[in-house]
Formats: structure tokens, sequence, C-alpha cells
């Protein structure tokens, strides 16, 4: 156990924090998954932070000019450098405390990117931070594609999933590569702490996030972000599909303590996968070979989950 | 009291950067401006400076780094060259437009492709428009004092913008030289420490780097281009200061023996001493021929180089980039840009020398000078022309 984190007791739904670093008013989506999530994200984290934000949904609705939806300081720079923005941030907090320039008190820094920022073209500014050990949070807001320039594929975009550039066609069913599995790659960085989360499991994600800002050193927060334009379905479906995507294995969560693996929330009965695409107009093309093959990959990337956190079906 | 010792010309610059006191330093190597951030890491390792050096992965990172350090209010230094400035393009825009005071050395080098680890100007000549002030050395001297000038011109809060100090990569970075290196007492008296109006704190929120919306976006390119153009007062006044304190007086254009002279040659960095040699050999022979550097690049200084070579029918303008394609290399595109509209304006010739760390001698500004005074009579076929190519 982390010594920061021994005296975390847990959010519970009768006290939640008052006050949102992220108002509302902003601009996303009627029923945007991502929106939401950070917002929880950010309620836990608190009023006593800096947000770092990349280039993205989240950028765009927060912040038009003269308006900020933001009640704490925040600062976007470009798509690909949200940890490398951060990294300076932080460091520099740190040296003009130990100078005496500025009052000596812990503020938590939080970069943010969307699956795009995050998997693809800020993987390198992410890995530089990580490695380095900034002290800072790092929230990836998955809604699996590029869905500010409009539902392009990611590299984090599921297989089979249509995307405006992996369109099924007479020789595509959509995206024809597997999601890449950027939690991994954190844990790889042995660094603290590594979790994902979900806007349907709202406490376990304002936990999460808390802990994430808790722990000293660099932590990684993984978070289902659904999104109705992008994924093509109802604007008042976002927490049912989260949910879905946990219980059925497509989304599990999990934390990574000190490069310790626990699942937070087994699923003994997954409900079948099918249920969870036939919901969503991405996955409307697909026939029952590809929906069989999607299902045997989910349950192979949990197994290898079981296996990492030393559990057995 | 400052003390006048021979160091190397990149060490120079990393005294001036410790003796500013920087809180932040982002570092990524690459030649020739590697001697910079490596000097800079062992006063940091040594307890010198207190100061976060971050060793980032990138330069792209690096200027990122450098804007969330200014952003938060820590006086901030890196430096670059070549292919690092390339890769920081991007990011380069956003500092000027967040009016963050970052100050950065390039150590001007030859961009790809050929690979070059070589001087020229066209790493810098190709991040023209990117709204940060860009100062020019010619020597080590000037290359300790430009970096001070840098800070006290960057942070001050009519200005808030950040600072390009240019010295040339290996020609003058890798050179030992006599410089007299102020002490910490003096630096303290001409720059004051680094007190940002606004900056990320929470307790006092601010939303930096939002979305520009078509109604807002044009102002706000016209308020950071205003600031540029209106640093000029404080970058002169910095001088003015700076040549009170230490005797060591600056100006944006320098002249040498412009007196009457027919031919004037206009150089930027360190082959301008080269040039100043070729003056005086050519005035030897009665040649009518002087000298016009800019030491100030951008904003460029319009009225003082009118001045300057004011009286001269003829200028032969040295380029250390080319521009591909183009009607002329950089430095003479800005000059004739300029005198357009003059009455009366001198002919401008343009030649590119230098690119990739080939010699500019004293025989090439001769010729230059010869060609120049030719052209006047006789006009050019061509546009622009490239000195001491080897044909094969
Ligand atoms: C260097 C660069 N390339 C491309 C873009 C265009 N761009 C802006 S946001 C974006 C996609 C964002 O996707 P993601 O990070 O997944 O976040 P989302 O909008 O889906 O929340 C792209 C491609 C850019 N701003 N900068
Ligand atoms: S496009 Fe999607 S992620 Fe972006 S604001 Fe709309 S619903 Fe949210």
């Amino acid at each position: 156990m982390i010594k920061e984190l021994e005296n975390f007791k847990g959010f519970s739904a009768k006290k939640l924090p008052l006050a949102d670093p992220l108002a509302s008013g902003h601009r996303a989506c009627q029923g945007c998954g991502e929106v939401l999530a950070l917002k929880l994200a950010m309620k836990a984290i608190g009023m006593n932070s800096i947000v770092v934000s990349a280039t993205g949904c989240m950028e765009i609705i927060t912040s038009t000019f003269p308006q900020t939806a933001w009640n704490v300081p925040w600062l976007h720079v470009a798509f690909e450098n949200a940890a490398a923005v951060a990294s300076g941030t932080e460091a520099a907090l740190k040296v003009l405390m130990r100078k005496g320039k500025i009052p000596q008190k812990h503020i938590d820094i939080v970069a943010i990117g969307g699956d795009g920022a995050t998997a693809d073209i800020g993987l390198q500014s992410l890995s530089g931070a990580m490695e380095r050990g900034h002290d800072f949070v790092y929230i990836c807001l998955d809604n699996e594609a590029y869905m500010n320039t409009g539902v392009q594929r990611s590299s984090s975009t599921p297989y089979g999933a249509m995307t405006t550039t992996s369109p099924p066609g007479k020789k595509s069913f959509g995206q024809a590569t597997k999601k890449k599995n950027v939690p991994a790659i954190a844990v790889a960085h042995n660094i603290p702490y590594v979790a994902t989360a979900s806007p349907a499991y709202f406490l376990d994600l304002m936990n999460k996030a808390k802990k994430a800002a808790l722990v000293k050193g660099p932590a990684y927060l993984h978070i289902y972000s659904s999104c109705p334009t992008g994924w093509r379905h109802g604007g008042d479906l976002a927490i049912e599909i989260s949910k879905l995507a946990v219980e059925t294995n497509v989304f599990p969560l999990y934390e990574v303590i000190e490069g310790k693996y626990i699942i937070n929330r087994k699923i003994t009965k997954p409900k079948p996968v099918a249920e969870y695409l036939k919901k969503q107009g991405r996955f409307r093309h697909l026939t029952d070979d590809l929906i069989a093959q999607i299902q045997r990959q989910v349950d192979e990337e949990y197994d290898k989950l079981l296996k990492l956190a030393g559990e057995t079906a | 009291m400052a003390k006048r010792i021979g160091m190397e010309v990149s060490i120079a610059a990393s005294e001036a950067v410790k003796l500013a006191d920087v809180d932040l330093i982002a570092a990524y190597p690459i030649t020739p401006q590697t001697h910079i951030v490596e000097h800079l890491s062992e006063v940091v390792a040594d307890g010198e400076l207190d100061a976060a050096f971050v060793p980032v992965e990138s330069e792209h990172s690096a200027m990122s780094c450098c804007i969330g350090s200014s952003a938060a209010g820590a006086r901030t230094f890196t430096a670059t060259s070549s292919q690092g400035l390339a890769l920081m393009h991007e990011i380069l825009f956003i500092a000027p437009a967040m009016r963050l005071p970052i100050v950065m050395v390039v150590a001007n080098r030859a961009l790809s492709g050929p690979i070059s680890i070589w001087n020229d100007h066209s790493d810098i000549m190709a991040e023209q428009d990117i709204a940060w002030i860009q100062t020019f050395a010619e020597n080590g001297q000037e290359v300790f004092d430009l970096v001070l000038h840098a800070f006290r011109v960057a942070e001050d809060s009519k200005v808030l913008l950040p600072v390009i100090v240019n010295l040339d990569g290996f020609t003058l970075s890798h050179v030992i030289e006599p410089i007299e290196i102020l002490d910490k007492a003096e630096v303290d008296k001409y720059l004051p420490p680094y007190k940002p109006k606004v900056r990320l704190d929470p307790r006092k929120p601010v939303s930096m780097g939002l979305v520009g919306i078509p109604e807002i976006y044009t102002e706000a390119k016209k308020a950071t281009n205003e600031a540029l153009i209106n640093s000029k007062r404080v970058v002169l006044k910095a001088w003015k200061e700076f040549g009170d304190l230490f005797g060591r007086y600056y100006n944006p254009v320098e002249s040498y023996k412009t007196e009457g002279a027919e031919v004037i040659l206009i150089t930027m960095g360190s082959i301008s001493e080269t040039a100043m040699t070729a003056i005086d050999k050519m005035r030897e022979k009665g040649m009518q021929v002087g000298l016009v550097r800019f030491r100030l690049w951008k904003p460029f200084p319009a009225p003082e180089f009118k001045k300057a070579i004011a009286g001269a029918q003829t200028l032969a303008v040295v380029d250390r980039a080319l521009s591909p394609g183009g009607a002329c290399g950089p430095v003479a595109e800005e000059i004739k840009a300029a005198l357009y509209a003059e009455r009366g304006r001198p002919k401008v010739y343009n030649f590119i020398a230098g690119l990739g760390g080939r010699d500019v001698t004293v025989e090439n500004f001769e010729e230059i000078v010869s060609k120049a005074f030719t052209y006047a009579k006789k006009r050019p076929k061509q546009l622009y022309e490239m000195i001491g190519v080897r044909e094969i």
C-alpha cells in the first residue's frame, strides 16, 4: 500500500465535494459521456489544482473565448504535448516553492487528453513525462476515436468499429487493428499508480482520480468516455452503455498500484459482448462472425488481465 | 567586479543564464548547442544554480515544458539549433500569443537535407513569423550581454514576449574568446526578479490558451504584433541602461566605415568580423565601401536601418540562407520590402554565402563588393547570386 493512500477513506454518495472545478455551461454535445467523466474526476481532485489540456473535444467545449468553463487555472497549448506542458508546470512550481517565491503548498497538476492525444500523437511526451517521474495525474479520456475532428479512427478505436477513416466497405469491416493498451504502456514505466475507470461507476471513478492525485509521482488514469455523436447511440444512453462495457468485460475496471494488478469489479458471469455492440451505430455493420471474433478477443484480454492480477475466472 | 576571462562562448551563454538565476531549464542536446545545456546541467548539479533542470525527450517537449513553466511564473530558459528548432516550430507560435517571456539561445545551424551540423542561418530564417524578439550576436561578449538583455526585455511588463538570441554555431559557439563576465551583484542591478502579473495559481484561477473564434482571432493576432513592434522601445532602453551600467552600448544596427560609402555590405552574426577586415582592406585601396549589420532582427528596426544606409547607392546583402524558388534570400527580402516605398532608394543586390558551414572569406566579401559595383552599372541577369559555389 502506498503511504499517501493509507488515510484515504473514499467518497460516499451522500458526502460529495460541492465545488466543481469544471462548471456547467460548457458546450459539449447532449449526453456526452466524456465531459461527465471529466467533471467527476475533477470534482474528486478538487479546487487546489492546475489543469493542462490537450487539443480535443474537452478543450474546445470548455474554452471558447471569451468564456471559460474552468473554475481552476487551466492551460491549453497544443494537441500532443499536455504531458510535456504539465512537466514544465510541475517542475516550475516545485522550484518556485523551494526558492520561496510562492507559498509552500501542494498543488495537484492534472494533464488531460483524448485517446488520440494520448495513444497516438502525444505518446512520446506522455512517456517522457512518466519516465522523468513528474508528480502529476494524466487522465486519458478514451472515446475511442478523434471526435473533435469528426470521428476518425485512433489506435484506441476498437476492432471492427466504423469511423470516418475506418469505414466498412466491400473490402473492409471497419477498424482492422486491435485497441492499443495504453494502461499497460503506462505500467511499463514503473509509475506508482495506473487505473481504469468509468463514469457508470462514479464513486469508483472519483476514488481513483483522488488516489491518482494523492500518490507522489506520475499517475495514469484511463477513463472510458462514451460519445453519443461518434458512437451513434442515443443521448440518454451514455451511462447504460458505459455499464454494459464493464459487464461484458469490454472495459474492465482495475488498478495497478506499484506494479500490482487489482481487478476492482470482477465479472463472474459476463454478458455477451453482442449486447454492448448492438446498442451502437458504429458496430451496426458487423456480421455474426465478426461479433464472435470480438467476443473471443474480449475473453482473451480478460484472461490476460486475470493472470496479471493472479486470479482465476 | 566583472572579470575578463578566456572562455568558450557556449559557456559564456550558460554563465549568463546562471547569473540570471533562472528557475527552469528545459534541455535537449543538439550539436552545436549542446555545450550550453551541458554546462547548465553541471552548474545545477553542483548547486551553483538553484533551478529545475528538465532533461526532456525532444525539443517539441522542451518548448512545451517551457510554456508550462513560464505560465506557472518561473524564469525559463532553453537552447537549441537546426532540426531541434524546426521540431519546436508548432509550439513557438504559442509562447508569444500567451505573452510568456521565455528566453532561448539558438546556435544557428543548417537544416537537413543533406544533414549538416555546420553553421548557416537556414534554421532561424525558417522561423520568421513566430513573433519572438530576435537578436544576433557577433562575438562572445555580445552573446553574454545579449542573454542578460533578453531576460530584461522579455520580462518587462510592457513587453512580455519570448526572446531568441542567435549565435553562429561552431564559428562562434565553440570559440574561446576573452569575455568580461559580470558578477552577480552587477547582474542583479540590471535584471530585477521576474514578477509575473498573471500565472497559474489555484487561488486566482485564469484560463490560458482558449479557443480563438473568428470574431477575436484577428484582434488577438493584432495585439501580439503590436506588442512585438512596441517592444523595440524597451529593447533600446534596456541596451542604454546596460551601457550606462557596464560601459558597453548596443544598437539595433551597427555601422562600420559607412561615411561616404557607395556600396554598403549588409550582414548578420559572426561573419561581420570577417566583413570588417574586408572593408578595411578595400578602404585602403580607396574603395568607398562600408558595412551595416543587424543586431536586432525582429522587430525589424526599419528607421535605424534606413538611417544607417542613408546616402549609399548600392546595398550588397549577404544572406546565410536560401529561400528556394523565391526572389531572393530572407534578409534581402525584408530589406527590399522595407525600402520599396522610399524615394531615391538604393539598389539592392543579394548574395547567398556560407551555407552549411562553407567559409565566408575576406576574398568572398571583396568579390561580393566588386560584383555590386559592377551591377550598379550593368544590371545583373539573375535575381540573386550564390557565392563560392564549386562547379564540378
Ligand atoms: C499537430 C496536430 N495535428 C492534428 C490536429 C487536429 N486535431 C485536433 S483535435 C484532434 C483529435 C482529438 O482526438 P482525441 O485526442 O481522441 O480527443 P477527442 O476530441 O476525441 O476528445 C485532431 C486530430 C491538431 N490540432 N494538431
Ligand atoms: S463529439 Fe462526443 S466526446 Fe465530443 S463533445 Fe460531443 S459527445 Fe462529447
